[in-house]
């Protein structure tokens, strides 16, 4: 299936490796997060990019201390309604700060790319009714978002009230508050 | 044995439709064709290649012999669902209509 | 009311285009319907039993006249002259043509409406009180919060594919006018020992089939981590809720399964991540949504008209719809007036298009332009100057609006059923129109005094069945309508779920048999005990002993 990054379609140079499969001799692979855990003292050494597979019931924070070494982390759409892989995507760019490719697999919709590329996705492994042009088209689609999300994109809140990183979030001394003597 | 017919919604009205015997989809149930149960499963097949553009969710239901000795359908819901509401709605001057 | 500024207006005319973009596809088989239908289910379009049906939100239940008449408008242009108010305070159109749909929903664009995740497995509409902003014992309108929750939650991109239906509800008042603790969220307003306004959180209420009563998590939530913590909910949720079973996807399935205190850790640990983060608001935002919703300016009235008192004293049918109708309003001078939906053998929640019209001239003329919808399927207007009642009441009868039943056994609840949907086993209006002619006369109504019918016509319990007084649920058996009699079920502050009677009844004795109830009730009741109270009081016996006594 056509793999889509950076706005192109590119070739994938990971190679899927399934659970009992051996390992290539050499080269990006892609494997299970069960096998990651249990093999990484002998997989993390070696000289190649490493990407983990997630499955949507799968916890993302397992994978929390070794996002430095994974160059790819593949998310998986297994219907295209099951929509836990936006969860994890986000908490691995938001909550984990993780720098890779957040790859989409499985059932992947038109109508849910621009979520995708909100949620943290950056790659997206497509039938081939979805071109390059479709997913930049999907991302532009909407001018304004209500909500923060991974792709920093300022909401309609910012764009209100003009807000930088310098102003002060709401917080104690922005509400009024019943016997509050700060002065505000 | 048991009569059926395949029914649709339009695909651009939603209008309740039913599939006749030269592949048409008509509006009234007594217009469509009904196919021994034998035969019903291939009467859906012919019903869902025309699903892309023309229809929606083709489907089976049981027909037979009304009061009236026209062919109506069987269940109560379908029944509802070719005929309409069987309640009637107020409508501006207070007249009902249905 | 809120208003749309810019940012609003772009999102929502910008998802009309992109609509209209998906219907061109779907008319031209370039997609089909099963990468169709979520989209379509997104904005609120449904396949009925008969036709499409829109579902139009109307957020917390509040219309101004605008929105009102367009209503009308699309009701006569596009459907066949009426629309009919739901149970989350929504509309619903039942004749809709999926070609028509791009233009429907550009129409509603011009007056800041759409049918925006009014289906599918999202975030849904915010309900609210339907006297929010007037009521006398309000705390703080909710719908300041039903706004700022609005926003957070459309096009959500993390939480557009839940394993289902999500809904929130928010009170403002102590009597909790919302049914909130039947809801995935419910949020009651308080006020803390300080002072402080903030959020009691109650998870994992619902009806369906499996009816719960929802949970508290959080006793007090600070006003300014409202959507922090609700994102920790929602992401829980999300991660965990199943997705394997549909009938047990909610999220109350979840907080009974895991428990409720272990459920409030999981969520306390993951809003330990986000609390005083990126979502929480800006003080300047609150502040605009608060004056968005700032009381009216009103004018000086007499909370004494002497116009008022006169027309009671003449007209007992005036002074028995002002005792049922009109409730108390926080402004002196003024009241919240219900507009019945139920006439007596009526469809419950239908409004025809020329009544919306006559509507919105009459809350231009008397309620400061703006209407509610309640999810009990009735209209208000807000904000009535006392002295204008008899005048607005003539108006009210002519247009069939006035029938004396607000929270009387007339006021009945019910979804559209078999003459509708296409999720039904029973038919739930003609039932509906057979008990509210069986209890028609207005001074038997206020004799029996304050009774809930709430009738859903399957399992779904669109119907608030579950809650109701008297609850009623259509089956079919062997392809019959039978109809399950519940008691003892409420919606409010108090919520319970009500208890199966005993076997269904047949459709041509379940009138008789809501009668009986009614009867047993009035025979056992203690001076003024409403039905509720008497049925917490002696228990369900009583009524089965004489419902069931010939069997």
């Amino acid at each position: 299936m056509p793999l889509i990054k950076q706005g192109r379609i590119v070739a994938d140079p990971f190679q899927p490796v399934a659970d009992g499969a051996a390992l290539p001799g050499e080269g990006p692979i892609l494997i299970g997060l069960a096998r990651w855990q249990e093999e990484r003292g002998l997989i993390a050494p070696r000289n190649t990019a490493i990407g983990v597979r997630l499955k949507p019931a799968e916890d993302v924070g397992q994978l929390a201390g070794d996002l430095d070494r994974l160059a790819l982390v593949a998310l998986e759409f297994p219907k295209f309604n099951d929509g836990r892989a936006f969860s994890q995507a986000r908490l691995l760019r938001q909550r984990y700060g993780y720098k890779g490719e957040i790859r989409a697999t499985g059932r992947v919709l038109r109508d849910q790319l621009l979520f995708m590329h909100r949620s943290g996705f950056d790659a997206y492994e497509v039938g081939e009714e979805i071109t390059p042009e479709i997913l930049a088209a999907a991302i532009a689609s909407f001018s304004v978002v209500y909500q923060p999300a991974a792709d920093g994109r300022p909401t309609a809140n910012a764009l209100r009230h003009r807000l930088s990183a310098n102003q002060p979030l709401a917080g104690e001394h922005d509400l009024p508050r019943v016997g509050c003597t700060c002065a505000q | 044995m048991a009569e059926q017919m395949v029914t649709a919604n339009r695909l651009a009205d939603g209008a309740v439709v039913f599939l006749a015997a030269d592949g048409s989809w008509v509006e009234r149930l007594p217009a469509g064709q009904v196919v021994p149960e034998s035969e019903a499963a291939a009467q859906l097949k012919r019903a869902e290649a025309a699903t892309r553009t023309e229809v929606v969710g083709p489907y089976l239901i049981d027909v037979g012999p009304g009061a009236d000795g026209g062919i109506v359908a069987l269940r109560y819901r379908e029944r509802i669902r070719a005929e309409g509401p069987s309640v009637a709605w107020l409508v501006d001057g207070r007249t009902e209509a249905s | 009311m809120y208003a749309y500024d810019s940012y609003d207006q772009t999102l929502v005319t910008e998802r009309v285009e992109q609509f209209r973009e998906q219907v061109t596809r779907r008319l031209a088989g370039q997609i089909g319907e099963e990468e169709f239908k979520p989209l379509r289910l997104m904005n609120g379009l449904y396949l009925q039993l008969h036709a499409y049906m829109l579902r139009i939100a109307i957020p917390y239940g509040t219309l101004n006249t605008a929105q009102v008449r367009k209503l009308a408008h699309i009701a006569r242009r596009y459907d066949r002259g009426y629309g009919h108010f739901t149970t989350r305070q929504n509309i619903q159109f039942n004749w809709i043509k999926l070609s028509d749909a791009p233009d429907i929903l550009a129409e509603l664009a011009e007056v800041e409406m759409h049918a925006i995740q009014t289906s599918g497995n999202c975030i849904r509409n915010v309900t609210a009180d339907h006297f929010a902003g007037v009521a006398a014992d309000e705390i703080e309108d909710p719908r300041i919060w039903c706004e700022i929750i609005r926003q957070w939650s459309t096009f959500h991109p993390e939480f557009s594919f839940l394993p289902r239906k999500f809904k929130i509800a928010v009170t403002g008042a102590p009597h909790d006018r919302a049914a909130v603790k039947v809801h995935d969220i419910g949020l009651l307003m308080h006020r803390n020992a300080a002072g402080e306004i903030g959020f009691e959180v109650v998870v994992g209420g619902g009806q369906g089939r499996t009816p719960m009563v929802g949970v508290t998590i959080r006793e007090f939530l600070p006003k300014q981590h409202l959507l922090s913590y609700l994102e920790a909910i929602l992401r829980v949720y999300n991660l965990l809720g199943r997705r394997d079973n549909l009938y047990k996807s909610r999220i109350k399935i979840l907080v009974a399964a895991v428990g409720a205190s272990k459920f409030a850790e999981m969520v306390e640990a993951e809003w330990a991540n986000l609390k005083d983060g990126e979502l929480t608001l800006p003080a300047a935002e609150i502040a605009r949504i608060e004056a968005a919703f700032a009381p009216p300016v009103y004018d000086p009235a007499d909370p004494f008209p002497p116009e008022v008192i006169a027309k009671r004293a003449q007209s007992k049918e005036f002074a028995r719809w002002m005792r049922s109708n009109v409730a108390a309003h926080r402004q002196p001078g003024y009241a919240i007036v219900t507009l019945s939906l139920k006439p007596a053998g009526g469809t419950p929640g239908d409004a025809t298009a020329g009544q919306m019209e006559a509507i919105a001239d009459l809350a231009d003329a008397h309620s400061l332009g703006e209407v509610r919808v309640s999810h009990i399927q009735n209209l208000v207007l807000p904000h009535v100057k006392r002295s204008d009642l008899p005048q607005l009441w003539e108006a009210l009868k002519a247009l069939d609006l006035a029938t004396p039943n607000i929270g009387l056994v007339g006021d009945i609840i019910a979804c559209p059923g078999l003459d509708y949907c296409s999720l039904a086993n029973a038919r739930s209006i003609p039932l509906a129109q057979q008990l509210s002619t069986r209890f028609a006369d207005p001074e038997r109504q206020q004799r029996i005094g304050e009774l809930a019918i709430k009738i859903s016509g399957c399992i779904n319990a669109c119907g608030h069945h579950h809650v109701g007084h008297i609850g009623i649920l259509g089956v079919d058996k062997k392809g019959e309508e039978f109809y399950q009699v519940t008691l003892g079920g409420s919606a409010d502050e108090n919520a319970s779920l009500g208890d199966i009677v005993g076997p269904a009844f047949a459709a041509d004795q379940v009138v008789d048999a809501v009668e009986q109830v009614v009867e047993t009730y009035l025979g056992i009741r203690q001076d003024t005990e409403r039905f509720i109270d008497t049925y917490r009081r002696v228990g369900i016996a009583p009524f089965k002993e004489k419902l069931y006594a010939a069997h």
